[in-house]
């Protein structure tokens, strides 16, 4: 039970790095776009819904007690919001001039989780987020259980929707765009327009995961969202498999197993004395597993499925 | 306002304006924004510490420092090994990563996540070598001396300054008139039409490499001897190296000098209108701004 309840507990924090996967991929995958930046996307939504959910607290503002849902909904606005006017400034530009925004992007946010206090607690963070189910809290099977399910319920929400959108004219056109701009533009696309909105889009889905795990956790401080995290992200998926959704969600179960185990072999193997310093191999590892992956299988496990059309009766087929 | 930032600034622009070299050039020649050019910097440092440590050993008449300087000969020796160590280490990256993603002919943006994930694992191993416990180049106070106008500086600052405008205008004159300077301008306008007319593209990349890697030792050590060395120290130092990039213009030595200057003085005027705690800030406002108003950098063209 024991066992079951802390699976329960892995498999909820691991599918919360699917959605960041997932809107990871409409960016990246679906259209090429670089967001060195994904950890500033995911804070932005968790301090948003906490800012709006959690109970009224005298150090600082906010904490209007909402609704759950209204937190989810909202952070999804900032994160869309955000992305657009990064969007809008750099996506005319050089491809990594938007690599080196969102980089900073996550820089100058994590400034302010950290220093504007009245708004995010600063170092400390803010606790008492309401966790869904909260009622259950005492049974912790139950309660890691229900979460679980809600989790997988988010999970599957956002990847039913980006599999439509996939499939839709719309997502044609955005690989369209990703493969071959000119061709694109020949036939009527607009490549800025088409790629601030799947950048839009990405960033929406990274602050719902942001919100989503906040109220899983009951806590955020701004420790939680470093540059790590946003490579964690990103080894997730490319491992999985970018421009596939299903690879996207694997990669993400797959690489926080890796990352676990090492972490609870570290804490293992090392003496306490020593862990600060072996916990910073994990990432040695988890870089130069990413640098293996782009030199020698580029595609990830479960590489992209080509799929051009319903209409046309090839529809999932490696052409 | 207190005068003083104009020195700090001028200080801390020097690092980081000769560590955007590199940046710079790399970005203009191989195309790519390197994200591992910060830990370059902190490598360079951690390495011209083992280096010193190494030759502190052997004679250690080289630690006592020299008038009026805070450290001894053992330092700017240390150093040259450093730097060889530092090329030695973007060539060996460009040899298994970089050069391999390009050989097969790789998106930019591949190479860029490649360098991403390699400047992750880079600083992580400092971290794992050395701790994140910051070390020292020399533990000797130095007093700052009265420049006049209420400004003060102590010798070492005088001396990052000054070495560091040595090294911009050497290098400025070596690409504007030298045959390799006029051969990286060729492959940064056009790689393939550069090989056809006869240049060696491959040493124009060793080149590249072998000025960016050197200048970010330097600079590392010198971020190091005026402040400490950190594993965190280069990546800390990424985005005001960008920015300056970015605000000089894509490809342009002075320009990745005078961007440098320019963050440096904005973040100590910074610190001391709004606070040190939002220094950070200040390289990504600059940044906006540029990309905002004129994108293309100061000397840059525009299209580029």
């Amino acid at each position: 039970m024991e066992l079951l309840a802390y699976a329960a507990f892995f498999l909820t924090i691991a599918l919360t790095y699917a959605i960041m996967c997932l809107g990871l991929n409409v960016q990246w995958g679906q259209t090429g776009l670089f967001n060195v930046g994904v950890a500033g996307f995911v804070g932005l939504g968790a301090y948003v819904s906490a800012a709006l959910t959690t109970p009224d607290a005298a150090e600082r503002i906010g904490g209007f007690g909402l609704p759950i849902a209204v937190g989810w909904i909202a952070a999804m606005a900032a994160g869309g919001v955000l992305a657009l006017a990064v969007g809008l400034l750099t996506l005319r530009m050089r491809s990594d001039y938007l690599a080196i925004t969102t980089f900073g992007i996550a820089v100058a946010l994590q400034l302010v989780f950290q220093n504007a206090e009245v708004l995010t607690g600063g170092a400390f963070g803010m606790a008492f987020i309401p966790r869904p189910f909260a009622g259950l809290q005492g049974q912790s099977f139950a309660f890691n259980m229900v979460n679980l399910a809600l989790t997988a319920a988010v999970v599957a929400g956002v990847y039913l929707l980006l599999e439509h959108l996939l499939r839709s004219p719309w997502g044609r056109a955005l690989r369209a765009v990703r493969e071959d701009e000119i061709a694109a533009q020949a036939l009527g696309k607009n490549p800025v327009l088409l790629r601030i909105q799947a950048f839009a889009l990405g960033g929406a889905i990274m602050a719902l995961a942001g919100a989503v795990q906040a109220h899983f956790i009951g806590f955020i401080a701004p420790g939680n969202y470093l540059p790590m995290m946003t490579f964690q992200v990103w080894a997730m998926l490319i491992v999985g498999g970018s421009g596939n959704n299903r690879g996207a969600v694997l990669g993400a179960v797959l690489v926080w197993a890796i990352w676990a185990l090492s972490g609870a072999a570290i804490s293992e193997i090392f003496p306490a004395a020593q862990q600060a310093r072996a916990a910073s191999l994990q990432i040695v590892i988890i870089g130069v597993m990413l640098c293996i992956i782009l030199l020698w299988r580029p595609q990830g496990i479960l590489p992209e499925v080509r799929s051009v059309s319903r209409h046309l009766g090839i529809r999932n087929k490696d052409s | 306002m207190n005068p003083q930032a104009l020195i700090d600034g001028l200080v801390a622009g020097s690092t980081i304006g000769l560590g955007a070299i590199g940046l710079t050039l790399t970005y203009s020649i191989l195309r790519f924004a390197n994200f591992t050019h910060g830990d370059f910097l902190a490598w360079g440092a951690y390495l011209t510490l083992t280096v010193a440590g190494v030759l502190g050993g052997l004679a250690a008449g080289l630690g006592a420092p020299v008038y009026p300087f805070s450290f001894g000969w053992g330092l700017p020796l240390a150093m040259l090994g450093g730097v060889c160590l530092t090329i030695v280490l973007a060539l060996g990256l460009d040899r298994v990563l970089f050069g391999r993603l390009r050989a097969r002919g790789a998106d930019t943006i591949i190479i860029v996540m490649a360098s991403f994930g390699a400047s992750m694992a880079l600083r992580s191993l400092l971290e794992f070598i050395f701790t994140a416990k910051p070390v020292y180049f020399t533990k000797a106070l130095q007093i700052a001396n009265p420049l006049g106008f209420g400004m003060r500086a102590t010798p070492d600052q005088l001396l990052v300054i000054g070495l560091t405008l040595l090294l911009v205008v050497a290098l400025h004159l070596i690409v504007t008139f030298s045959a390799t300077g006029r051969a990286m301008r060729a492959v940064a306008e056009n790689p393939s039409l550069a090989g056809v007319y006869g240049i060696d593209v491959a040493r124009v990349v060793r080149v590249t490499w072998i000025i960016g890697a050197g200048m970010a030792c330097i600079a590392g050590v010198m971020a190091g001897l005026l402040v400490q060395i950190r594993p965190y120290m280069g990546f800390d130092l990424l985005l005001p190296l960008f920015a300056a990039a970015i605000l000089g213009g894509i490809g342009s030595i002075p320009g990745a000098m005078i961007g440098g200057l320019v963050i440096g003085l904005a973040e100590a005027f910074a610190v001391q209108i709004v606070g040190a705690e939002w220094r950070a800030a200040v390289a990504f406002v600059i940044l906006v701004l540029v990309l905002m108003l004129r994108p293309q950098g100061i000397f840059g063209r525009k299209g580029a």
